[in-house]
């Protein structure tokens, strides 16, 4: 089985964000720059099956030199190989960057490919959907788990209120939600390794791609913090019961909510 | 050139999601701005009979695709479905709600149309003739306005953040031409909790945290009962496995908006706040002081959860008659 997967790099879920100088970026100083938590359950998923049923798992990331560092993330775990498009100074949007790997995707061969759900910096879902559209695979959504058999693949999905099973014919791409699996961590050896697996770069151009190509649709005008909530009211009471009263009389009375 | 706003209903078992209605709401207002109106388009296996009442939220023309092919939602039939109708109307915009379906449906479209794409939004606007919309990122610690160029752009739209107007529109329905070629996904099973509110579009929503202590969360039901509310977990309680995952509120989990949050036993890790602060008031209840979530809750009570949610519980019963 060849097996693809997605990895984005980006600030740990518990960095502070601050917005840059320029008002659309945010600061990266003293953020420290992770794997996506969603991809690392791709990851494994991927691992899984390799072990089970053989075969090869190549990752693939999108975005700047320092990327590499989570494609090596994902090799330390136990990938065999990594491909980083670094799209140097353009400004790339989730549908270019969907049109990137799919340019670095068509020349190889691939049964599955698998991505986390979404990106927990820009929050988009766009890019692994977007990506099977353009390589005209089908896509299955919020995996928590899949059964692969008869060159199909059946998944359970989670949905408002519930879950859905959804079957495709390979090749296909699905995007991993939370339950799928409990990743593994790099092992000491597994990095060691890692730094001798292959990892090549390449280029917008060398995927004969040009700036035209890959134009933004989509552009931040201004990142703004959102609306501070201000201090508490701290509910008093002589007992827990007066306490209780009170906050439902100002929940109906003052909030309005009930 | 026509503006029109194309609004993706969404039903699930023959109901509308109320965020439909909170969507077209929307839309109208945009197609005013736009100068122009709004359609609707419901996709689905027999559900004529349901396409009227977008009429009353403004929607000047209904269009029903009905097939047993759309009969339950697939990426590729719904894309497919859309992609022939959107060649047809033109729109400037599309518009659908932010859910399981719709966040996937609005980034396969924007690839099959090469159009720009915003999920998620909570804000929509016109600025020099071009659509902006507010969206959180970095899980709600950062709202970006962004600009889309180029027709149509699509947004998908976080339920619970746009107001529902009713609105008479022209209403007329029309059935839709479909082509939905060959379609390799399908749906083969499908379950759901019966009377569940779904926590993104619950109008009030009961969190426990890792102060519940356990996987007894009967003390967060009882409330959440009263209140008609969805039940939510926190990251660490989810991890402790006391919980699924898929009631997780935060960055690696769901964001809601409701009108009343009430965090139990939640310290609010800045992940957990992200998931949660755009919530109209929250009320959190923590035995810690000192716990981040109280300096963030509109009303706080330190105590032990176990005592106050009994109480609570009582209470809100006694003013709800």
């Amino acid at each position: 089985m060849e097996i693809l997967v997605l990895v984005k790099q980006v600030p740990a879920t518990e960095s502070m964000i601050a917005i840059a100088g320029d008002g659309v970026s945010i600061k990266t100083d003293g953020i420290k720059f992770v794997m996506n938590p969603y991809d690392e359950l791709a990851v494994e998923e991927a691992l899984k099956i390799r072990e089970a049923q053989g075969g090869t798992v190549t990752i693939l990331s999108v975005g700047p030199a320092k990327a590499a560092e989570a494609i090596r993330t994902g090799l330390a775990m136990g990938a065999d190989k990594g491909i980083l498009i670094d799209p140097g100074d353009l400004t790339i949007d989730g549908l270019g960057t969907a049109k990137l790997l799919a340019a670095a995707i068509k020349p190889l061969s691939y049964d599955l490919i698998v991505a986390g759900h979404r990106a927990v910096d820009d929050d988009n879902f766009q890019v692994a959907t977007a990506l099977a559209e353009l390589l005209a695979i089908p896509n299955i959504s919020m995996v928590i788990k899949q059964e692969l058999a008869d060159g199909k693949i059946r998944c359970l999905c989670t949905v408002e209120g519930g879950t859905k099973e959804v079957e495709a014919p390979l090749p296909v791409l699905i995007a991993a939600q939370r339950g799928l699996n409990d990743p593994r961590y790099a092992s000491l050896p597994g990095i060691m390794k890692a730094k001798k697996k292959p990892l090549e770069t390449k280029t917008p151009a060398d995927l004969g791609l040009a700036a035209a190509d890959l134009q933004p649709l989509v552009k931040v005008k201004a990142l703004k913090a959102p609306a501070e909530r201000k201090g508490g009211r701290l509910i008093e009471g002589d007992s827990v019961q007066a306490k209780a009263a009170q906050l439902a009389r100002l929940l109906r009375e003052e909030a309005k909510v009930i | 050139m026509t503006q029109q706003v194309l609004v993706i209903a969404e039903q699930v078992e023959g109901v509308f999601r109320k965020v439909t209605f909170e969507v077209l709401s929307a839309g109208r207002r945009l197609a005013g701005q736009l100068g122009g109106s709004v359609q609707a388009v419901v996709l689905g296996s027999g559900i004529e009979g349901l396409a009227a009442e977008l009429g009353q939220y403004g929607a000047e023309k209904i269009l029903v695709a009905d097939d047993p092919a759309l009969a339950d939602f697939t990426t590729e039939a719904y894309t497919n479905a859309l992609a022939g109708l959107v060649g047809q109307i033109q729109p400037a915009v599309i518009l659908l709600g932010a859910t399981t379906q719709g966040k996937d449906l609005g980034a396969r479209l924007s690839a099959r149309l090469n159009a720009a794409l915003a999920t998620d939004a909570v804000g929509l606007g016109v600025d020099a003739g071009q659509v902006v919309a507010t969206r959180p990122m970095y899980g709600g610690k950062v709202l970006a306005d962004v600009v889309l160029t180029g027709m149509p752009a699509i947004v998908s739209v976080r339920p619970n953040t746009q107001a529902i107007e009713a609105a008479a529109g022209a209403g007329a329905v029309e059935k839709a031409a479909l082509t939905l070629g060959d379609l390799r996904s399908k749906v083969v099973g499908k379950q759901f909790e019966s009377g569940k509110v779904d926590l993104t579009e619950a109008d009030a929503v009961v969190t426990g945290g890792r102060g519940m202590g356990g996987a007894d969360y009967s003390a967060v039901e009882a409330l959440a009962g009263v209140l008609g509310a969805a039940v939510g977990a926190s990251r660490s309680a989810v991890d402790e496995g006391w919980r699924p995952a898929s009631d997780q509120v935060g960055q690696t989990g769901k964001t809601v908006s409701p009108n009343l949050y009430v965090a139990c036993g939640v310290s609010g890790a800045i992940q957990h706040l992200a998931g949660m602060s755009s919530s109209k008031v929250i009320v959190a209840i923590n035995k810690d002081p000192e716990a981040p979530i109280i300096a963030k809750a509109d009303y706080a009570i330190v105590g032990d959860l176990f005592e106050v949610l009994p109480a609570l519980t009582e209470e809100i019963k006694k003013i709800k008659g």
